[in-house]
């Protein structure tokens, strides 16, 4: 039975309202929006339900690990209400202000410490930076190959068949354990967690490991081992000039913007 | 790694043709080049490459690295890493850049590390810094709330992927003349670790949401896949090709490869009509470079709104085929 690990981020909610959008230029961070609440990043949800389709059909572990800090007990665990084994959550002021070099570092470092491992599950991408390179990372210092992104993934002893998301379909891959994938929103959407484990999630504790659990060289971590320097963050400005085409009826409307359209030169 | 010179385009070729991107990597590579006052070359990986090289020169690279083995066919991470491993130390470029594609955002990664420098993602801009002369690599984050400036400071090659129609490819010129150079893979077939077996074409019909110059979106307010069956009336007497948000996709009213976002395909048309979807970041991700945005919203407060140029407040059910039957009447 396949040994499986899922790395996720908690991220704040990606579909709170553009409007509540800020940024601190001078610390080069990210005000949080009062009312925005955090959730599981999608692609990462995404990942431990590529997961728990392997673990319905043939059973297995799974482990999640999470990088972070101030984690919310009731979303981070939600991988674990909707099936997944054990959540083990990597918490150390050194792991932060790292890059995308640092955060796939320490995650190895973890999943070499978690032992064994037949496939990685990895999100595309987090849904705040959008960087979409920790699951490469990983399988890079780890040695072991990498398909991304993907929508489906079945296991079959060692074998693996991997369906990798292409610009017009997708490819069918044959690969062997261990292996790493990064999961896209084409696998579909995520189980609910049903209230049975709900319950069982909040029974679990998760596994807290720091810096010198995981044995981690400190000048490879967080901001220290960042090799990207970000320079500057900002909002860009829209115009925001829409001209809004009015009528007496929906029909009317639709008339006169196709005239308007004809105006403009536009159709 | 202070030798390291020059600007690097890891370019694509389908059947013997350079892509699009590629020719807008090496339209803005060569701007960067400019201001450098350095070398831009292009390396090409594949199987029959044919005279796609030649054609990287006539689009401004002025010099072209060929890597034409068989086991290139297909992009495979192992290969082509191992492949462009071995040609960035061998010509020690400054500077690497990808298209945002399919190869571009697996391969950047992964050869970044291996390198061990850095790469910024899904790039919409690049320049120089007049002062350092590195590289400053301008991303949207945050679904494109907000946009980043990321350097590299300690490394080399500087890395980014560029998304399509970020950047402008220069008039092609045949007579320009520079050097075509075939280099060895040196691949051995047991370093692929995985294999494709089977490609599955999702085929869409009419026109490429990609080389549309009118396309009409449908989001989550379409409703169904009869919903889009309405909008097909009008695509047809526009020439326009039908694309959708994230929800219908998922959904399983239309094709995933008509996603237009983020997570799907990036689009710069002159006319992008947008159907009963309220713009989320994650889908203005990948319509930001239309040139003219026209809304049809029920709710008047919808973020689309902001961004289009022209807008309707009003059911789209309604809207559609009045406008249909205009825009037919006026076009004929």
């Amino acid at each position: 039975m396949p040994n499986m690990i899922v790395c996720v981020k908690q991220i704040a909610d990606p579909e709170a309202p553009p409007g509540s959008f800020k940024v601190d230029e001078a610390t080069k961070k990210v005000t949080p929006a009062a009312g925005v609440s955090q959730v599981v990043s999608p692609f990462d949800e995404q990942a431990v339900e590529a997961a728990l389709k392997i673990k319905d059909a043939k059973g297995g572990k799974i482990t999640v690990i999470s990088l972070g800090s101030n984690f919310v007990m009731d979303v981070i665990k939600k991988p674990l209400s909707m099936g997944a084994d054990e959540l083990i959550l990597l918490k150390d002021p050194a792991f932060e202000g790292g890059d995308s070099h640092a955060t796939a570092y320490a995650l190895a470092m973890a999943i070499k410490k978690v032992g064994q491992y037949d496939l990685i599950f990895c999100g595309r991408q987090a849904a705040d930076w959008d960087a979409g390179q920790v699951g490469s990372g990983i399988a890079e210092i780890l040695g072991i190959p990498s398909v991304t992104p993907v929508k489906k993934v079945e296991v079959d002893g060692n074998k693996v068949k991997i369906e990798r998301v292409i610009t017009d379909g997708y490819q069918v891959i044959e690969a062997t354990t261990p292996v790493l994938v990064t999961v896209s929103n084409e696998l579909g959407e995520p189980r609910y967690p049903k209230l049975k484990g709900i319950m069982a999630a909040a029974k679990k504790a998760p596994i807290e490991w720091s810096a010198a659990d995981i044995g981690a060289d400190k000048s490879k971590l967080g901001a220290a081992g960042a090799r990207a320097k970000l320079m500057k963050l900002f909002v860009p400005v829209k115009e925001g000039k829409c001209e809004i085409i009015g009528g007496d009826s929906p029909e009317e409307a639709a008339v006169a913007l196709a005239l308007k359209l004809r105006e403009t030169r536009l159709i | 790694m202070a030798d390291n010179k020059g600007i690097m385009i890891c370019g694509e070729a389908i059947e013997g043709k350079l892509a699009p991107i590629t020719m807008e990597l090496l339209g803005g590579g060569r701007g960067l080049a400019s201001k450098l006052g350095e070398e831009l070359s292009l390396v090409l990986l594949g199987s029959g490459l044919g005279d796609a090289g030649k054609e990287g020169i006539a689009y401004g690279a002025d010099k072209v690295y060929t890597i034409d083995n068989p086991l290139l066919k297909d992009y495979q991470t192992d290969a082509y890493v191992a492949v462009m491993e071995k040609v960035v130390k061998q010509v020690a470029p400054s500077i690497l850049l990808m298209g945002t594609t399919a190869m571009g955002r697996d391969l950047a990664p992964r050869l970044a590390f291996r390198l061990g420098t850095a790469v910024s993602m899904d790039c919409t801009s690049l320049d120089i810094d007049p002062n350092s002369k590195l590289l400053l690599q301008t991303r949207p984050v945050y679904g494109g709330n907000a946009k980043a400036i990321f350097v590299c400071e300690g490394s080399k090659p500087q890395m980014a992927t560029v998304r399509s129609k970020a950047m402008d490819p220069i008039a092609r010129d045949d007579s320009k003349k520079g050097e075509v150079k075939a280099i060895d893979a040196g691949l051995d077939p047991a370093a692929l670790k995985w294999k494709v077996i089977n490609t599955v074409k999702e085929a869409v019909t009419g026109i490429k949401l990609e080389d549309a110059t009118v396309i009409i979106c449908g989001g989550r307010g379409v409703g169904s896949a009869e919903g889009f069956k309405e909008l097909e009336p009008l695509a047809k007497v526009l020439n326009a090709a039908i694309g959708a948000t994230r929800p219908p996709c998922d959904n399983g009213w239309v094709s995933p490869t008509i996603q237009i976002g983020l997570t799907g395909k990036i689009v710069g048309p002159t006319l992008y009509i947008a159907v009963a979807l309220s713009g989320s970041s994650q889908h203005l991700a990948g319509c930001s470079g239309a040139k003219n945005i026209v809304a049809i919203n029920k709710d008047a407060e919808a973020n689309i709104f902001k961004e289009a140029r022209f807008g309707i407040v009003g059911d789209f059910k309604k809207i559609i085929p009045a406008f249909t039957a205009k825009v037919k009447e006026l076009v004929s």
